[in-house]
């Protein structure tokens, strides 16, 4: 098996609030390998980002931000690195496109500026072979005359060409993992696929592995080997992406694929009822228990995670009774 | 760029015309005319008509102004009635002194502010944040002219370090120059300082909300970088905005700093001019000062093309 | 510290504000009843007393009560904030208003005025009006009210502009109100929260308007007991009696510091998008 880039453990995010502790990461765990694209699915507000951003360095800082739990990259424990030592990993080994690309370029200063920054920050270059770094990047991921629109600033470009300037800054020194927090949701469908193809190419030449944000299954379908589902700060289910929409076994995923449009289809959508929960008040045990039409007494307790088949796992209780039972 | 540079000076232009006749008809609004302002005592119908004849005074007021005008323009302000000398003199004089006191304001209260609103943005809710608030909210509040008596009372007065007031210039003396221009400077530019301050403060809390600031944080710059490359340059916009609003306050406030501190500039220059009812000096003063605040607010707007491409291009 | 505390002690800091100009208000009020001593009588035998238990403030050159005449100077600042600040208020709404409800060149007039207007320093302006007017209360307010009029006009334009477009003033004037009433019944209430803030804040600005043109002797008359008055006169005896000048440029300050926090405090109040402090 490929070697293991990323291996998050028992990753708790809590925020300290006026109102009270906001647990938005509880417990989350998973591995990404070299080469694999690893998805993380849920509706906003499930704590896919905040992940990401605690992974990254980005979250955790603060007083107000606690981070408990381990998060391995390529073997070494970041959660024991120093601030400094976790700003050097950020960019170089470990980068991350953001879901705007409107706001995610700086206005004052040239695209090719913000790409070739990479270099000096990380690797002392000078200012005239960082900027053909920043040149063959804007090349890479497809801007036609990158020697001239390098010299654009972000208002020039329009906005899936801005998406492709961050994703070439992103991959400019070749890192090993890169986080795409919905990279696609901010434009428009036919862009989307453009941009979605543009990184399963890079993906394949650079050999990163890749975690990838989005509340879309249709995105996760089309680039994701494997998929976690993310309900209220947890992972709740967890499989290879064909296992996931063969076989859901959690009820929210379940809930989650039928509630996707089928070409042809004449049924009703089931939408899944209710809301998710506010984060300052996690229902106690199985926190989608409230909205789950299968809940009974024992959901008042946590799931237990269940290996229903190897490499698919649940959080449910549901899953215990069947084994126990089989 | 040009066109952008060329666009803003087509805007100002018909303000510093509004200026004109607006200093041109203020004084003739004045009762009793200059003529016999100048006369005085002396005053006799004849030799008043031999005059108003000489100054076009005679001619209905459209011409009147249409002849000042060509004057102006070819930088004749006309004749102080009371010292008899050319405006243009005795205004170049005095410019100088106030020059050097809205610059050094200046320099205090940006070089003050500026990294005084940004630890205060960056550290927010801190003892600098607070300290700065305080700073911010007595700054805006305390009336220049209290300040610099009580500057006055308290340095010159009681510790002797500084003096009172008078003017000793630059070149004469550099050490002696500065000795007199500590204390009006911070009287006159403690208010722009708290301004500036609040302004730099509350425009780089929205920058550091911003995505690209977080952006640049996952491209693992430096704190320093990031606060200085990355956020600092993008809250300039209005801070430079307000800096262009204060340099009328500015310019505006050196009547009451000169005032008090018997500094020979523009602004008492335009005091006297009042007293002795001396029109073409306080015409000519009006014109400089507004034009002068147009002429900044302008260079405010090139510089916003330098700092904000969108606006560039 | 909590985002809560934060507000609530800045909304702690707006209401000792309101609290102290209540005071200011009362004592301008009731004047006569309060002060100690009339403000003009010479106690020639307490020239340039110490502030103590006879004098809390102290006495000036000629003996008169400081506390006394700051109380009565309460009266002319207060009287001068309010009508120079209705002046500004009136005139800056009708000009506003005017521009942005009737465009065209009556917009264009008035905008390159408001302009003109804004290209003087407010305190240089407000003196060449004196200087034409020549010294006196009423000149004082009128100057500072002409001063201030175009800050008016620039609010009540933009945010007519703003509300102008909206269907229901064209519905308004279809059914055949006319413009006046148009005019009052549906841009007025949508421009209250930041003409409440502009005004309040334009309350200390006169305040401090009138203390500088009365201290450079282009304000009202000397015998009246205004603080900027006092403060010209105790610049000249700093040396023998440093609270001459240092008590009436303390009850400026408090006075348009109140005014200050308050005019913040209704600003985050009434509108969050006027807020100049992003939470």
């Amino acid at each position: 098996m490929a070697e293991v880039i990323l291996d998050v453990q028992n990753l708790k995010t809590h925020f300290r609030t006026h109102q009270g502790i906001v647990k938005a990461v509880d417990g989350v765990s998973f591995k990404v390998h070299r080469g694999e694209t690893y998805a993380l699915v849920g509706e906003s507000g499930s704590g896919k980002s905040v992940t990401c951003m605690t992974v990254m360095g980005l979250i955790g800082k603060k007083k107000d931000e606690v981070v408990t739990g381990d998060i391995y990259f390529k073997g070494t424990n970041l959660t024991r690195l120093s601030l400094e030592d976790r700003r050097r990993l950020r960019g170089k080994h470990m980068a991350i496109i953001f879901q705007d690309p409107m706001t995610s370029l700086n206005p004052v200063y040239t695209v090719g500026t913000q790409i070739a920054e990479m270099p000096i920050i990380h690797e002392g270059s000078d200012k005239k072979s960082a900027w053909q770094v920043a040149v063959e990047m804007l090349r890479k991921v497809g801007i036609p005359s990158p020697g001239d629109r390098a010299r654009d600033y972000p208002h020039q470009f329009s906005g899936g060409m801005r998406q492709r300037g961050v994703i070439g800054m992103s991959l400019s020194l070749d890192p090993d993992l890169l986080i795409a927090d919905e990279p696609t949701t901010a434009l428009d469908v036919t862009i989307q696929a453009q941009i979605l193809d543009l990184m399963k190419d890079l993906k394949d030449q650079t050999n990163a592995a890749i975690v990838m944000i989005t509340h879309d299954l249709g995105v996760v379908a089309q680039i994701a080997d494997h998929v976690g589902v993310m309900y209220a700060g947890t992972i709740v289910e967890t499989a290879d992406v064909r296992t996931l929409y063969k076989d859901p076994r959690h009820p929210y995923t379940r809930g989650l694929l039928n509630s996707i449009p089928k070409p042809g289809s004449k049924d009703r959508l089931e939408i899944i009822k209710g809301q998710p929960p506010d984060l300052h008040n996690v229902p106690k045990g199985c926190s989608f228990s409230p909205r789950c039409p299968y809940a009974h007494d024992r959901c008042q307790e946590a799931p237990p995670v269940v290996e229903v088949a190897p490499g698919h796992q649940v959080a449910c209780w549901l899953m215990k009774e069947d084994q126990d039972h089989a | 760029m040009l066109k952008y540079i060329l666009k803003r000076i087509l805007v100002a232009l018909p303000v510093i015309f509004g200026i004109s006749i607006i200093a041109f008809f203020l004084i003739r609004l004045v009762p009793g005319d200059t003529i016999t302002a100048l006369l005085g005592a002396n005053y006799n119908e004849e030799q008043a008509l031999i005059l108003r004849a000489k100054y076009g005074l005679d001619q209905p007021l459209p011409v009147q102004y249409l002849i000042w005008l060509k004057n102006v323009l070819a930088g004749d302000f006309g004749i102080s009635f009371f010292t008899k000398e050319p405006v243009v003199k005795i205004i170049m004089e005095r410019l100088p002194v106030t020059l050097e006191l809205m610059l050094i304001s200046l320099l205090y209260s940006v070089f003050v502010a500026i990294p005084l609103g940004t630890i205060a943005a960056v550290k927010r809710n801190s003892a600098t944040d607070y300290g700065a608030s305080v700073f911010g909210l007595l700054g805006v509040s305390i009336p220049n002219f209290w300040l610099g008596i009580l500057l006055i009372a308290f340095f010159s007065l009681h510790l002797r370090w500084l003096p009172s007031g008078g003017f000793v210039s630059f070149g004469v003396d550099p050490l002696e120059n500065l000795r007199h221009m500590i204390m009006p400077s911070i009287a006159l530019g403690t208010a722009v300082g708290a301004v500036i301050m609040r302004m730099t403060r509350s425009s780089m809390l929205e920058v550091l909300g911003q995505e690209y600031i977080k952006m640049a944080d996952a491209k693992g710059v430096t704190n320093r970088r990031l606060i200085f490359h990355h956020a600092l340059k993008n809250s300039f916009v209005p801070i430079v905005t307000v800096l262009g609003i204060q340099m009328g306050y500015l310019l505006g406030g050196s009547v009451v700093i000169e005032k008090i501190f018997a500094l020979p500039g523009i602004g008492q220059l335009s005091l006297q001019a009042i007293t002795n009812r001396d029109y073409a000096l306080l015409q000519g003063c009006i014109l400089l000062i507004a034009t002068g605040f147009v002429v900044i607010n302008l260079v405010v707007d090139i510089i916003y093309g330098f700092l904000d491409p969108k606006i560039r291009y | 510290m909590g985002e809560t505390w934060y507000r609530f002690r800045k909304n702690k800091l707006a209401f000792t504000g309101f609290a102290i100009l209540m005071v200011f208000v009362f004592l301008a009020i009731f004047a006569p009843l309060i002060a100690p001593y009339d403000p003009f009588t010479m106690h020639v035998e307490d020239r340039l007393q110490t502030p103590g238990s006879n004098y809390l403030f102290g006495t000036d050159q000629f003996g008169r009560d400081i506390l006394s005449r700051i109380i009565h100077g309460a009266r002319i600042s207060f009287q001068v904030g309010i009508i120079s600040v209705g002046i500004s208020l009136v005139a800056g709404l009708a000009l506003g208003i005017a521009a942005g409800y009737y465009g065209k060149w009556v917009d264009m007039v008035i905008s390159r005025l408001i302009d003109i207007m804004f290209s003087f320093p407010d305190i240089f302006l407000a003196l060449v009006i004196m200087a034409i007017l020549g010294t006196s209360l009423t000149n004082v307010m009128i100057a500072i009210g002409i001063v201030y009029t175009p800050i008016f006009a620039r609010i009540a334009r933009g945010a007519t502009l703003t509300v102008k477009d909206n269907a229901y003033i064209e519905a308004a004037r279809s059914i055949g109100v006319g413009d006046f009433m148009t005019i009052l019944r549906h841009i007025l209430p949508n421009i209250m929260a930041p003409l409440i803030v502009q005004t309040t804040l334009s309350f200390g600005f006169a305040i401090r308007s009138e203390a500088a043109l009365s201290f450079l002797g282009l304000g009202v008359q000397p015998d009246v007991p205004s603080w900027g008055i006092m403060l010209n006169e105790g610049k000249e005896w700093l040396e023998l009696g440093w609270w001459i000048a240092f008590f009436p440029g303390l009850a400026a300050t408090l006075a348009i510091l109140s005014f200050n926090v308050l005019g913040d405090g209704l600003r985050d109040a009434l509108d969050p998008k006027l807020r100049n402090e992003s939470e």
